[in-house]
């Protein structure tokens, strides 16, 4: 049984029809699939100049369903994001997204900054999307780029800062990221390997050995792509690292939550 | 090491990778990850020590442990050059043509029960293209592998699917899924194109490469759908929910053809979601296996046999 996947979502993405992106269909597939919960975001939120109307969407869809968890979008720039984040720990969410590439924020912006720190405070996770598709595939009118492995340090070295989920990084970000750390900076960031390939090129059995399995946790980027990949990574792993431990996404948050009580 | 010694030093040490990974796949007795039955990836390359890549013996190795896991019957596969070290991988010279095929055909000889051989050439030289072909399949190549060297529409291509057709070969064409605009390093074809050079040579069989490996693939189906001597193969590092779907609505699982080219785990991923679209058994066995055994030359696969 895998304990959560960190990257779902539901509901609609605007640049390709995606079958199905309910969440009676996500709990079926998880259970299907053996992972006991999911961390969900809504989709279409991240394309909205004001996410905040998703909360009537998201925390009433996932509600229902007791292996879902939601995980709001926080716009950081705009006012008011300080009540959305106690919103989100009202309604149990383990973690909230940004999308600092979709919003026009460099790395190192300031609101980004703050809302990092209002996570640890609030001890939530802070999720970071890097994309949605591959560069191309994509559709003329989506060119806002992908988040920067600068933006990621960025945020890793703030003091006390939140948790870190990076998902949909491949090998070349995640390296570019971890190696331009300390190890204390780096020790609060995760990374899903749903864009990480297997062999034979084997970058993730790579990255397993150069950083170790702590670092990273599932994470499999439905309703856009197969819940089935992941785990066919994970099933492939040469024999030496058929063992690897890595971290669950329940130990993230109970991370987070150990660091706000502090 | 010369060229002269870069094919049998290729087929000796994928050798003993595969001899390695039987033994330790034996001792563990798991059950294959792809489930029963045999498995075809039309799909796959192999590198070797006159290319870029110092690695090149772990990569091939990689694909035969991931492969014996899986239970991946047959692996047919290609060599492009020597992968950009003397000529670009797409645009090889003849010599690296050569080369490359020269290594394929080694494998081949070297892991008789696991391996098949396509012939690549560029078109470019097509004097050479032609001899290359005649020479591969008299060592027993089974299809032939065109790259991006030249527009899939091109009148160049002419002769080589004929002389294709003529020999039953299928012809694995990479393909820009939806191509905008041209891309470094490659002149690159979508399937419109790959589309034109099908309709002016219904004899040939041609194999529309990785449909998950880079670009829009909707626009692909609609470009191939009426074109029956077009089948698809689905490899690439794409997974988006609704590829797998859209391609059985498109041209049926009849046109489909199971692989996985660089990305494997996407392959095994895609495998393992034939299994939630509906087919029936019949039609799964299609798409791993059968279509492939009807589409190349008879006793392409020994032991493997189709029903019409």
């Amino acid at each position: 049984m895998i304990p959560v996947d960190v990257n779902l979502a539901i509901g609609a993405y605007p640049f390709r029809h995606v079958p199905h992106p309910d969440p009676d269909v996500l709990a079926r597939v998880l259970a299907r699939e053996g992972i006991a919960r999911g961390w969900v975001a809504y989709l279409p939120a991240a394309f909205w100049r004001d996410p905040s109307p998703e909360r009537e969407i998201l925390y009433a869809a996932v509600g229902e369903y007791p292996t879902l968890d939601p995980v709001p979008t926080i716009r950081c720039d705009w006012p008011g994001w300080e009540r959305r984040v106690a919103e989100a720990v009202d309604h149990g969410a383990p973690a909230v997204r940004a999308y600092p590439q979709l919003w026009g924020l460099g790395a190192g912006d300031a609101s980004l900054a703050r809302l990092a720190a209002g996570c640890a405070e609030a001890g939530l996770a802070l999720v970071l999307p890097v994309r949605f598709e591959d560069l191309r595939q994509r559709s003329a009118l989506d060119v806002a780029g992908d988040l920067s492995p600068a933006h990621v340090r960025a945020l890793a070295r703030l003091r006390g800062g939140p948790p870190l989920v990076v998902l949909g990084a491949g090998r070349e970000f995640i390296e570019e990221t971890a190696w331009a750390l300390t190890e204390p900076e780096r020790d609060g960031v995760f990374f899903d390997f749903s864009s990480v390939w297997g062999p034979p090129e084997d970058h993730l059995a790579t990255l397993l050995r150069t950083l170790g399995g702590e670092r990273f946790v599932f994470g499999s980027g439905w309703p856009l792509r197969l819940t089935q990949a992941p785990a066919a990574n994970l099933a492939l792993l040469p024999r030496a690292l058929r063992d690897v431990a890595l971290t669950g996404g329940d130990a993230i948050v109970a991370r987070a939550r150990n660091a706000a009580r502090r | 090491m010369t060229t002269a010694d870069v094919p049998e030093a290729t087929a000796v040490a994928a050798q003993q990778a595969f001899l390695a990974v039987r033994e330790e796949e034996a001792l563990d007795a798991r059950p294959l990850l792809g489930g029963g039955g045999p498995l075809i990836d039309v799909h796959a390359h192999f590198y070797h020590p006159a290319s870029p890549r110092a690695e090149w013996a772990a990569v091939n190795a990689a694909r035969l442990r991931a492969g014996e896991r899986i239970g991946i019957t047959w692996h047919v596969a290609s060599v492009l050059g020597t992968w950009g070290l003397d000529s670009p991988t797409y645009f090889a010279s003849p010599a690296d043509v050569t080369l490359g095929n020269d290594v394929m055909l080694a494998l081949q000889d070297a892991l008789p029960g696991r391996v098949r051989s396509y012939v690549h050439v560029n078109p470019n030289f097509p004097d050479h293209a032609l001899a290359e072909i005649d020479r591969g399949v008299a060592r027993g190549a089974v299809g032939v592998k065109l790259s991006a060297s030249r527009r899939a529409d091109d009148a160049l291509l002419d002769a080589i699917a004929a002389r294709a057709a003529d020999g039953g070969l299928p012809i694995l064409h990479h393909v820009w899924q939806w191509r905008r605009r041209d891309w470094p390093m490659q002149e690159a074809s979508d399937g419109v194109e790959l589309a034109r050079l099908a309709a002016r040579h219904p004899r040939a069989t041609f194999i529309l490469a990785h449909v998950g490996g880079g670009g829009e693939y909707r626009h692909t189906y609609h470009a191939v759908a009426d074109v029956p001597n077009v089948v698809m193969d689905l490899s690439g590092s794409g997974v988006d929910r609704g590829m797998l779907d859209a391609a059985v609505a498109a041209v049926g699982p009849r046109r489909l053809l199971w692989a996985c080219d660089v990305t494997i785990e996407t392959g095994l991923a895609k495998l393992r979601a034939l299994d939630h679209l509906g087919l029936d058994a019949g039609a799964v066995a299609d798409v791993r296996w059968r279509n492939a055994v009807r589409l190349f030359p008879a006793g392409s696969f020994p032991g493997l046999e189709a029903d019409a």
